[in-house]
């Protein structure tokens, strides 16, 4: 391993135990801690934003959408372990998610023979496809969770909530990913600033539908715009640390790869990505999906760590945080985009919070905004701009003088002949910049 | 889709047999694209044999560029038929099109202005990264041979074209000549097997414009290329076309060999107006 992914490595841990240590001593009152999760919560959400904005330059508002989709249903699972002791939400969830992934798949296969398809069609075409699915998937799910309900009791009550955690919250991201699939495929075609509106679209029909999740739905526990309550405690520092160091390390392996490069180039100018030979739908799709799974992620841990959701949290005028956090910490940098809701979280919701005087805590909307502006015309490319720690920077490999030349020298056998003296007439070019 | 007869005779003017024992690459047959009610291109003639280099010219507007457009597949042409090494291209996506082996540069400078030169070059080797998505997740050993291998292969590659010591600048910081070199060199890092080049000489100085005739005589003996040209600058044109296609008003006026070319009434009269087309005619006379 590099020098770079220890010192990742040593820092994260070191963040990690002293933090733990903090609240473990009490140093960190509740209050605190509740924000440091919050941010950490933040710093996911944020991520996938930026991967969708700052790395594939489409504007998007849809991130609290699927924040909030991952909030309540992750919420529904621990809600029926905890509440009905049945593990039914878990199950049908889980069965939902898988067939309506083999059918994403597999309607993608089918249709990858009819290339010319608009996305309109393909979008009704996986719509029904999908809902099949989604019936199909309730029926089995509801058929095999009494077995996996007696499975779970047997274990101690503490490590089966935990369990069901666990899986709650990576079930929610993987709900938000599929959901997004489904939404990107005729959203995506939409020029930047229409996909903005979009989003913004689907975020307030989340919002609608949450309000009347109790009787459109009939998810009674979710109590509609009463708000949802008796969701267990269990989001902890170390899991909201595991879960945003994973999407750090996924989000920082995918960008140094070839895929990541494609993703980048898609921002960079869609016409020369195409004329490169890059599908530029299909990365569109994927930075879309990963960024709503991660949403999904964020939103199961949120939901555990106040034990309280309710729909107010999800509205459009919230959808503009994670953008905030984007653009403060610098579009296109995974460490600002972290430092910066954490920044975010205690800021907003910590010190303003405690330094205004009492009765005055919502003039922090009006502080905070200024701030930002402030902040906006004195650092226009954000916070921390473009710098990555090293871990997350990618280092061009030097050039290796001796094997290029050996590789010349025995020109038939790699197929670089000496440069022709054209070439260097053309390194000869006067290198100052022409109008043009 | 057929010609009026009595335009035959005056449209091609040198060889006629230009194209004898080569394969032909590229085929455009009857091309016609409208813009609503604009005809931008119409009956598009044009036939690349293996190794050719050949001319497409014009006054602006005369829809040169949207040829381009057609063949990458940019545009879908209104009627006519495009086939590449004797397959129907029509309505294939544009990056399934350059994956075939038709690769192009722009008017107006496209690189990734804020990656780096060896990330802009990298990017076109994408579709041949050999590794999968989730092996880029992971990095895993796959990832690591493979991306190694293809960085490598990228570096190689710049210092064919005396890039290699730029390769962590970014894009848009290069000198302008260098934007061209990169543009260039990008499309041909997927080794495709025809180039289009749009205006690769706009906005050069004499000096840059000498070395990008000599950069594109390289390229193609180097990579074995069959280049299609679009290009204002006649000393360009003139200079290294084997045969130059002239177009005005969307219509072919003229198809022959450079000598031909400047002679041609026609195209005095596309490109000066109909009284200088006479005044030629005349100072020939004389």
């Amino acid at each position: 391993m590099q020098k770079s992914t220890w010192t990742f490595l040593v820092g994260a841990l070191v963040i990690f135990v002293v933090t733990q240590a903090l609240i473990s001593v009490g140093i960190l009152n509740d209050f605190w801690y509740t924000i440091i999760r919050i941010g950490a919560v933040m710093g996911i959400v944020s991520l996938g934003l930026n991967l969708i904005y700052g790395f594939n330059g489409q504007f998007s508002l849809g991130q609290w959408g699927f924040y909030a989709i991952g909030a309540y249903s992750a919420a529904d699972v621990t809600y029926r372990w905890t509440n009905l002791h049945s593990a039914n939400g878990m199950t049908v969830l889980l069965v939902v998610i898988l067939f309506g992934g083999a059918v994403i798949i597999g309607t993608g296969k089918i249709l990858s023979h009819t290339p010319n398809m608009d996305a309109l069609s393909q979008f009704a075409i996986y719509l029904v496809a999908i809902i099949a699915a989604v019936f199909a998937g309730v029926y089995v799910g509801q058929a095999i969770a009494n077995p996996v309900t007696g499975a779970l009791s047997a274990l101690p009550a503490d490590v089966s909530l935990q369990i069901v955690f666990f899986i709650s919250v990576l079930l929610a991201g993987c709900l938000a990913a599929e959901i997004s699939f489904i939404f990107g495929l005729p959203v995506l075609t939409l020029g930047s600033d229409y996909f903005g509106i979009a989003t913004l679209g689907f975020t307030v029909i989340v919002k609608v539908l949450l309000d009347n999740s109790d009787t459109m739905f009939g998810f009674a526990e979710m109590k509609g715009a009463r708000g949802m309550i008796g969701i267990p405690h269990v989001t902890t520092w170390a899991w909201v640390f595991v879960f945003l160091m994973l999407v750090i390390v996924i989000t920082r392996n995918l960008l140094q790869s070839s895929y990541g490069r494609a993703i980048v180039s898609v921002r960079e100018d869609e016409i020369a990505a195409k004329a490169m030979g890059i599908d530029i739908a299909f990365y569109k799709t994927l930075t879309f999906v990963i960024g709503s799974l991660y949403a999904g992620l964020a939103g199961g841990l949120y939901a555990h760590i106040n034990g309280f959701l309710h729909p107010s949290t999800f509205d459009f005028i919230a959808s503009f945080n994670p953008l905030i956090v984007v653009v403060f910490g610098g579009l296109g940098s995974v460490t600002g985009t972290v430092f910066a809701a954490f920044t975010w979280a205690l800021f907003l919701e910590g010190v303003l919070r405690l330094f205004l005087p009492q009765g005055f805590e919502n003039w922090r909307f009006v502080v905070y905004p200024f701030l930002l502006l402030l902040i906006m015309l004195l650092r226009p490319k954000g916070l921390l701009g473009d710098f990555e720690i090293p871990y997350l920077r990618e280092v061009a490999p030097a050039l290796r003088p001796k094997k290029i030349e050996a590789k010349e020298e025995n020109a038939p056998v790699g197929n670089t002949p000496p440069p022709s003296p054209e070439i260097t007439v053309g390194s000869e070019e006067p290198k100052a910049t022409s109008e043009g | 889709m057929t010609t009026p007869p009595e335009t035959i005779s005056t449209k091609t003017t040198g060889s006629l047999d230009r194209g004898r024992g080569r394969p032909v690459v590229l085929d455009m047959q009857g091309m016609t694209k409208f813009f609503g009610g604009l005809r931008a291109v119409s009956n598009f003639d044009l036939t690349l044999y293996k190794g050719d280099l050949i001319g497409l010219i014009g006054p602006n507007g005369a829809g040169k560029t949207t040829v381009f457009n057609m063949i990458t597949g940019i545009y879908v042409p209104t009627s006519g038929k495009i086939t590449f090494n004797g397959q129907e291209i029509i309505g294939v996506a544009p990056h399934l099109i350059n994956q075939m082996g038709i690769a192009r540069t722009f008017q107006n400078i496209r690189l990734f202005p804020n990656l780096t030169v060896l990330d802009n070059v990298r990017i076109a080797y994408h579709p041949h990264a050999g590794y999968g998505l989730l092996d880029g997740i992971l990095h895993n050993a796959k990832y690591s041979a493979k991306d190694r291998e293809l960085t490598e292969q990228t570096q190689e590659f710049l210092s064919v074209f005396n890039l290699q010591d730029r390769q962590n600048e970014i894009a848009k910081n290069l000198p302008y000549g260098e934007q061209r070199r990169l543009e260039i060199a990008r499309a041909l890092a997927a080794e495709p097997s025809v180039l289009l080049l749009d205006e690769p000489a706009a906005g050069m100085n004499p000096n840059e414009s000498h070395a990008l005739m000599d950069l594109i005589h390289f390229i193609r003996e180097r990579f074995s290329l069959t280049i299609l040209l679009i290009e204002h600058q006649m000393r360009v044109v003139m200079g290294i076309c084997e045969w130059i296609t002239v177009m005005d008003f969307g219509e072919v006026i003229a198809r022959g060999d450079p000598q031909a070319i400047q002679t041609n009434p026609r195209v005095v009269e596309a490109y000066l107006g109909r009284g200088a087309s006479a005044l030629s005619e005349k100072y020939k006379k004389k």
